[in-house]
């Protein structure tokens, strides 16, 4: 996965360099913020270094532990999505950059050139995609403990074809070979949703074992922890609040119609003004002929097939009107799977003692 | 604490190059491998001079050529992948030995070979004539954030102890009768990795705390103040600068 010289021409790998650079400086910043503690936010400063050090260090070390798969093969985790869940985005980004630093001048396993290319692709864009989905998904589902190794396992299975979508992008501007494009991109992608397959599993078992036994640990599962109750004279009453009390969470109810609007919007408007071209990939395939052989999708006659509504002859018409039954069945289809979900988790306390461990 | 924290990548002597900063050092193997990228990759004879620069400054600096050949290993991977590149470039095609490869994908295959092997040479001596401390000060003097120093050179410092944690838990678990054979065995490494993650994380708390009452403010004094004489920068510069005319002759001819 690491970048060697000469992969990607000169003037790519500075501005890569200079993104990564970007990306370093506002992480030293955010670090800060993130390893301050909780009670205590004056000795940020102090803190930063070693515990950073040391997830640094962890990081390194859980690379080289083998997860056998099968026969002999065995892979290792990469371990972007799990350090931005464990310690924060910023910390994340800054303990894959001294991480992958470190690799390339001491172990020589990654170009210096391609030092900039490496931190961004693996680094920045890993982070970045696992914590957004992360978060989103935090929010969005019920808080539980569930529901954080869920998200982890979403996160996790995401970043990884994210980081060969990026590297990919890269090769398309900056490549120093002729591999066509398409074919680069279904390869990497393709292998890389399998080796996030096993990134996703190994990020969930651990997270949860995390917060299985030191909850307050880990970065992403803050604000998770029930209010304090005290029994008083046989009841519970709510306990004094802490002084420092979390910033109260923007109400999910109005980040879901937010996200709804705008992909409705986006379908329906956007695919309005789309270019009408075929998309890279298929521009590649028909170039090349691969094309010529693949049989018609077995969805061809449905009612949507190639984005466009049957019996309605404006094309563009059509388009948006496709997105936006696109949308709207992916919609029904997620929310009937995440009240199914939850249904079952509200009613299994009932049915079933459920043992907790802590 | 000094003299047991030399890296195993780092051998150990007294040569020029050893004797060099190690600020230079990483100037002079930065831009060298720059030039090396930016070179035409058509120039094959260029490539040839280079390697024979890397060869001249590994004999001065006293590395045995098995040693290094050794480190380079480390670049199989890609080995593998520009072997594949002939295959997979469409282009006009070339018979060799009965096996029709395309012109471009060699090209391309000779490219990553050439350019990477070099540059995976240059860090691996860099690597085995600098002591890490100084290599992480020599960072420090080239305007690396004191912080991001600080961060990897505590990482360096730790990552044996983390490591040889782990191998005391894979130890355990093998006395215990565990033997990872598939995917099935996944939880009990995922919970091995999150013991290791609370370990590590509050060894950083302890860490963090020893040294505040040593006196620690967020930055580490400099006692040894490396500065490099003109001389010492012009021998550094040397090899990126002979690159540069071999690169230019390169783009000329």
């Amino acid at each position: 996965m690491h970048v060697p010289d000469g992969f990607i021409n000169a003037p790519v790998s500075v501005a890569a360099g200079v993104t990564a650079a970007g990306a370093v400086a506002v992480s030293l910043r955010g670090a800060r913020r993130e390893l301050g503690g909780s009670a205590v936010a004056l000795v940020g400063a102090e803190r930063t270094a070693p515990l950073a050090g040391l997830v640094a260090a962890f990081i390194f070390a859980v690379q080289m532990l083998n997860f056998p798969v099968a026969a002999g093969t065995s892979g290792h985790l990469l371990g972007g999505a799990l350090a931005a869940i464990l310690v924060g985005p910023y910390t994340g980004v800054l303990c894959i950059a001294v991480v992958l630093l470190m690799q390339g001048i001491l172990f020589a396993d990654g170009g210096l050139t391609a030092l900039g290319v490496n931190i961004t692709v693996m680094g920045v864009v890993t982070v970045v995609v696992a914590y957004a989905l992360f978060r989103g998904l935090v929010k969005v589902l019920p808080r539980t403990r569930r529901s954080i190794t869920v998200a982890s396992f979403v996160a996790a299975l995401a970043s990884v074809p994210a980081a060969a979508g990026a590297f990919t992008l890269i090769y398309a501007i900056g490549g120093t070979t002729n591999v066509p494009v398409g074919k680069v991109l279904t390869a990497m992608v393709g292998v890389h949703v399998l080796i996030g397959i096993g990134e996703a599993v190994i990020t969930m078992l651990t997270v949860g074992a995390v917060v299985a036994v030191r909850p307050d640990l880990v970065y992403g599962a803050r604000g998770l922890t029930t209010p304090l109750k005290l029994r008083v004279g046989g009841e519970l009453v709510d306990a004094e609040p802490a002084a420092t009390a979390p910033v109260a969470a923007r109400s999910p109810k109005k980040l879901w119609a937010t996200g709804l609007v705008t992909a409705l919007a986006l379908a329906g408007v956007a695919s309005f003004y789309a270019s009408a071209s075929p998309d890279g990939l298929e521009k590649v395939a028909a170039d090349q002929g691969i094309d010529r052989h693949v049989a018609e999708h077995a969805a061809a006659g449905s009612p949507l097939a190639d984005y466009g509504v049957k019996d309605v002859s404006d094309a563009r018409i059509s388009g948006g009107l496709a997105g936006v039954i696109g949308v709207g069945a992916t919609v029904v289809a997620g929310s009937g799977v995440f009240y199914a979900v939850r249904r079952r988790r509200t009613d299994e306390p009932a049915s079933a003692p459920v043992r907790e461990t802590v | 604490m000094a003299s047991g924290h030399t890296h195993k990548l780092y051998r150990h002597g007294h040569s020029p190059v050893h004797a060099l900063p190690a600020h230079c050092k990483l100037v002079a193997v930065f831009c060298f491998v720059l030039v090396v990228v930016s070179t035409p990759r058509e120039a094959a004879w260029a490539f040839g001079l280079y390697a024979a620069l890397l060869a001249a400054v590994a004999a001065v600096a006293r590395i045995p050529a098995g040693f290094l050949l050794r480190r380079l290993l480390i670049e199989i991977p890609f080995v593998a992948f520009a072997l594949l590149m002939p295959f997979v470039v469409p282009g006009e095609q070339v018979s060799v030995l009965g096996i029709s490869m395309s012109v471009p994908g060699l090209w391309g295959a000779w490219n990553i070979l050439a350019k990477g092997t070099l540059g995976v040479a240059a860090s691996v001596i860099l690597a085995s004539t600098t002591e890490l401390r100084s290599l992480l000060l020599g960072l420090q003097r080239l305007k690396l954030p004191p912080m991001l120093v600080q961060i990897a050179s505590f990482m360096i410092r730790y990552g044996d102890v983390i490591t040889d944690e782990m191998r005391r838990m894979s130890i355990a678990r093998r006395s215990r009768g565990f033997e990872a054979r598939g995917v099935r065995h996944w939880g009990v490494l995922a919970k091995s990795a999150g013991a290791l993650f609370i370990r590590s994380y509050e060894r950083g708390e302890r860490v963090h705390l020893a040294m505040v009452s040593r006196g620690y403010e967020g930055t580490m004094p400099v006692i040894d103040q490396v500065t490099a004489s003109r001389a010492q920068w012009s021998y550094a510069v040397a090899l990126p600068l002979t690159a540069l005319a071999v690169c230019l002759l390169g783009w000329t001819l």
